[in-house]
């Protein structure tokens, strides 16, 4: 299956199908998982109704890290397996987990400032999605700097697989350091359990959000591939400028 | 291969130190930072004693960035890296003494002199000792993490903001343990040999993984 998918053509007729039939899902998973959240389950005891930031925000960080999953997974696909369409995998899947993680801080900074009276606390969880987020922008900014396709790919794998070893390190470094400054953390994010009618609707928006992800992330490889094309299409037609010159 | 090993870091050494090196650059940047934070923070010696192990530490982790970007650029450019590289010794230990190089010539110094910088920020002699053990055991860490970052931009020309950007958020964990065992010895609730034995297994990791991951960096490049 993978190996089919490794001609470019392939892949294109392929997701060409794929594509409408993933963002229509998420459009309709969405719409039901927003409504279910938005309108139907009840607001939250204590925090009232800012608890429906919730179904943005909880999707939002378990998507920055699954597109880093993918980024990872990819890295190893054009370093180990030369699959031809990894790198392009890898460099679709980039700015949409960066956008998550950022859509993930942002709603978090908004939901923080009723509950916690702040946009912004040192806490373990935060700052690890911070830190987080600053790899996806180091990692972006490594594929601007080089001209080739295939070298940037290349190198950013590297630094991807070298992030996903150290995402852990600082992931309990950060804790460490969290516990070692404020030992009584002031606010419990996650209660004892949660309340069914708010758990399946947050599923179903993680669900959706996935879907979306994933449609995302179809068609910033179709985009890239296209774009390749056009690329090489067009250095093929200044050497051919050049011939005639010649 | 022991030979060859020790020629590169002699010759490592011998560029940082004369004309157009950056030996003496990154202490001279270390004592820069330590000035000044007084000037931001007011000259309050309590609070500076307080703070001073955080200070030096961040002064060490922003002075190991130094001469970092040249670590491979320069032998790229004038290409006694095709040379290294055609030689029988693997490419892991050429980084490994350039990386070696490298810390002998900045974080060594570094952690030498920071009793000395101790002094500026009011640090007990006990927290100077702290400070000194750990800036010891940890900066290699720094170093082989900037490695991998020295080997990505290696060819680009305005390659040091980037390497700083894609280096600094994996130097956040030796930072973190370098401070916590620096605090932990002039009292707190933690051992020392906690948070030190940690920074000492982060020096360990990054070494394996950095020159594997720098040297890696360096061949796919082609």
């Amino acid at each position: 299956m993978l190996t089919r998918l490794a001609n470019p053509g392939v892949f294109l007729r392929w997701s060409g199908v794929a594509l409408p039939i993933t963002a229509g899902l998420a459009a309709a998973v969405l719409a039901a998982g927003l409504g279910m959240g938005w309108f139907l389950a009840p607001a939250d005891y204590q925090q009232g109704e800012t608890v429906r930031i919730m179904f943005l925000h909880v999707p939002a960080a378990w998507l920055g890290l699954f597109f880093y999953g993918i980024m990872s997974a990819s890295a190893l696909g054009t370093l180990v397996w030369r699959h031809p369409l990894a790198d392009v995998s890898q460099k679709a899947a980039a700015p949409i987990g960066a956008a998550f993680t950022l859509v993930c801080l942002v709603t978090g900074a908004l939901w923080g400032k009723p509950m916690w009276g702040t946009y912004w606390v040192w806490d373990a969880r935060l700052t690890s999605v911070l830190v987080l987020f600053l790899m996806y922008c180091g990692i972006l900014a490594l594929w601007r700097t080089f001209e080739d396709p295939g070298r940037a790919a290349r190198a950013v794998s590297i630094l991807t697989l070298v992030g996903s070893v150290n995402l852990p390190i600082i992931k309990y470094s950060v804790d460490w350091w969290n516990t070692l400054h404020q030992p009584a953390s002031v606010f419990r994010l996650d209660g004892p359990t949660i309340h069914p009618s708010m758990l399946y609707p947050l599923l179903v928006t993680a669900l959706g959000f996935t879907l979306l992800g994933l449609a995302l992330h179809l068609s910033g490889m179709r985009t890239e591939i296209l774009r390749r094309r056009v690329r090489s299409l067009s250095i093929l037609e200044a050497e051919r400028l050049d011939l005639q010159e010649a | 291969m022991t030979r060859a090993f020790l020629a590169l870091v002699a010759r490592d050494i011998r560029l940082a130190t004369r004309v157009g090196g950056s030996g003496a650059l990154g202490l001279v940047f270390f004592l820069m930072i330590v000035t000044l934070v007084p000037f931001a923070l007011g000259p309050d010696l309590n609070l500076l004693a307080r703070i001073g192990p955080a200070v030096l530490w961040l002064a060490a982790v922003l002075a190991t960035l130094i001469g970092l970007d040249r670590l491979f650029q320069a032998d790229e450019e004038d290409g006694s890296l095709d040379l290294l590289r055609l030689s029988p010794l693997p490419l892991e230990l050429t980084v490994l003494a350039k990386a070696l190089a490298h810390w002998l010539t900045t974080g060594l110094p570094l952690a030498l002199a920071a009793p000395l910088f101790g002094l500026l920020v009011a640090l007990t002699p006990r927290a100077m000792g702290a400070i000194m053990a750990t800036l010891f055991v940890g900066t290699p860490a720094l170093t082989f993490v900037g490695a991998v970052g020295a080997a990505l931009t290696s060819r680009l020309r305005r390659g040091g903001l980037l390497l700083s950007i894609l280096v600094l958020p994996l130097m956040i964990p030796t930072l973190i343990f370098g401070v916590s065992a620096a605090n932990a010895a002039l009292g707190g609730t933690v051992p020392f040999a906690t948070p030190f034995l940690i920074l000492l297994a982060l020096t360990l990791v990054a070494a394996v993984v950095g020159t594997a991951a720098a040297a890696a960096a360096l061949r796919v490049q082609d």
